[in-house]
């Protein structure tokens, strides 16, 4: 954004002025504590407070058969416009260890709350648009019939392939007694006609190890700490529904939240099935800027 | 079925450089287009408020599990200083984003109310919702807020939090 703010002729001259506004927009921010869920896969429903700008960083490893492991590994850009709607833009890569480091990618999700209050389930609806090559490895969901095999393919060949797909999720989910339980049934559409709808799901549940806060402020509490597990795989497409053919993986996660405002959140993967990778290691550490959104208006002559 | 896919897919070819800028557009044109309420005029405003009476009964009735004590209001003000203060102002005398904590409005209300807007928000006002945080959290923080001193009746705006 700050190089679309400042004109290239303007960055020339004056080198250091993308860093004087990139200080202005996010110094005036101030970082904010976040009580951020575990998954890594799945969708609570709560969004971005508004006006926050969250930068998350992720990493995916793999194990693959009959191929070489991988690192995938994407940053996420989260805005909350309103309290009713979050925004985020992704931006992809990956390293295919004896192969080659290539960018795969991005993304444009957004998250919509459908009912003022809170209820016994709370449906979000998440829409997202994918510009990704099929050499994409973030298995930020695992959907239709994918299947490990599909990785183990150069990326000089997965590289060519691009795919511009339209991915829509119904985000239901319920908190409980500190206990939340999320469901994530999600639909698929490639853009090109030829290509079926595809079927996959994500189920998560996670509690913080303490429901009650302590006084003083601590890094190691118990409070800090929400573990959980969570469930993904495909379910087939319109051409061949079913779970025939497809992958499926349970992985326990823990999100641990700093007092100094950074989120560390760990998931480890088991595939279920043939068809699944060994292990999907997930790993990613974000932090949440507060008033970013207003930080934005000033810079912009926003009344103060 | 074919041709409106194939039409989408042409456009989405096109249009994906419009498609990325107008993602900037749109997030800047909501943050610098929408002009929140100043401290003064959401205080003014008799519907600011309006949540804590929208309270149902039975969760007005509710007690604070937490009601006298000192270890809740100093754990709740963690908890305040940790989710709320950026909108509502480092003591809750209100900020830009939210209104003050400390009017009577909020001290007299029912814990429980104050528990009910807590936990399902003012969504249409841009409060989120914060039954993220457990249950005994929440009842803190409401200890904490009714345990705040009154404001006088012209309230300055204080900065909000930052580290």
């Amino acid at each position: 954004m700050v190089a679309r703010v400042i004109p290239k002729s303007m960055r020339q001259r004056f080198p250091g002025l993308t860093t004087l506004v990139f200080c202005l927009l996010f110094c005036r921010s101030s970082f904010v504590y976040a009580q951020e869920s575990p998954y890594i896969v799945t969708y609570d429903h709560y969004l971005e407070e508004p006006g926050s700008l969250e930068v998350e960083y992720f990493s995916t490893f793999g194990t693959q058969r009959g191929g070489n492991d991988f690192h995938a590994f994407w940053a996420e850009f989260e805005y909350g416009a309103k309290a009713w709607w979050t925004t985020e833009v992704y931006l992809a890569g990956q390293t295919t260890f004896n192969d080659s480091t290539i960018f795969t990618g991005s993304r444009w999700e957004n998250r919509f709350r459908l009912l003022q209050r809170e209820h016994i389930v709370n449906p979000v609806v998440y829409i997202e648009f994918e510009n990704t090559s099929a050499a994409d490895k973030i298995l930020k969901e695992v959907e239709g019939h994918d299947v490990e095999s599909d990785y183990a393919i150069p990326n000089a060949v997965l590289r060519k392939q691009h795919d511009h797909e339209l991915e829509m999720k119904l985000l239901l989910s319920s908190t409980f007694k500190g206990w939340n339980v999320a469901v994530n049934p999600i639909v698929t559409k490639n853009l090109l006609p030829s290509e079926p709808w595809e079927f996959a799901y994500a189920i998560g549940a996670s509690r913080p190890l303490a429901l009650k806060a302590s006084p003083n402020r601590c890094n190691f509490c118990r409070e800090n700490f929400i573990a959980g597990v969570e469930m993904y795989g495909g379910l087939g497409d319109t051409q061949s529904p079913g779970l025939h053919n497809t992958s499926h993986y349970l992985a326990p996660v823990v999100a641990w939240n700093l007092p100094s405002d950074w989120t560390f959140r760990l998931s480890s993967g088991f595939g279920l099935n043939g068809n699944s990778h060994r292990l999907l290691l997930h790993w990613g550490i974000s932090r949440e800027f507060s008033g970013f959104g207003e930080a934005v208006r000033r810079l912009f002559g926003g009344r103060p | 079925m074919n041709a409106i896919l194939s039409f989408t897919v042409a456009w989405f070819r096109r249009a994906r450089s419009i498609g990325f800028a107008s993602i900037g557009i749109v997030m800047i044109g909501t943050i610098l287009f929408e002009t929140p309420q100043t401290l003064g005029q959401q205080e003014k405003n008799p519907s600011t408020y309006a949540a804590l009476a929208e309270a149902p009964e039975k969760a007005r009735r509710r007690r604070n599990p937490f009601e006298g004590d000192t270890q809740a209001v100093a754990a709740g003000g963690k908890l305040f200083g940790q989710h709320c203060a950026e909108c509502h102002g480092r003591k809750a005398g209100g900020a830009r984003q939210g209104p003050s904590l400390q009017r009577e409005e909020v001290r007299q209300a029912a814990p429980g109310a104050l528990f009910w807007v807590l936990s399902n928000g003012v969504v249409r006002r841009g409060m989120p919702v914060w039954s993220k945080l457990p249950e005994p959290e929440r009842w803190q923080i409401v200890a904490f807020l009714q345990s705040l001193k009154p404001q006088s009746l012209n309230p300055q705006s204080e900065r909000p939090a930052s580290n």
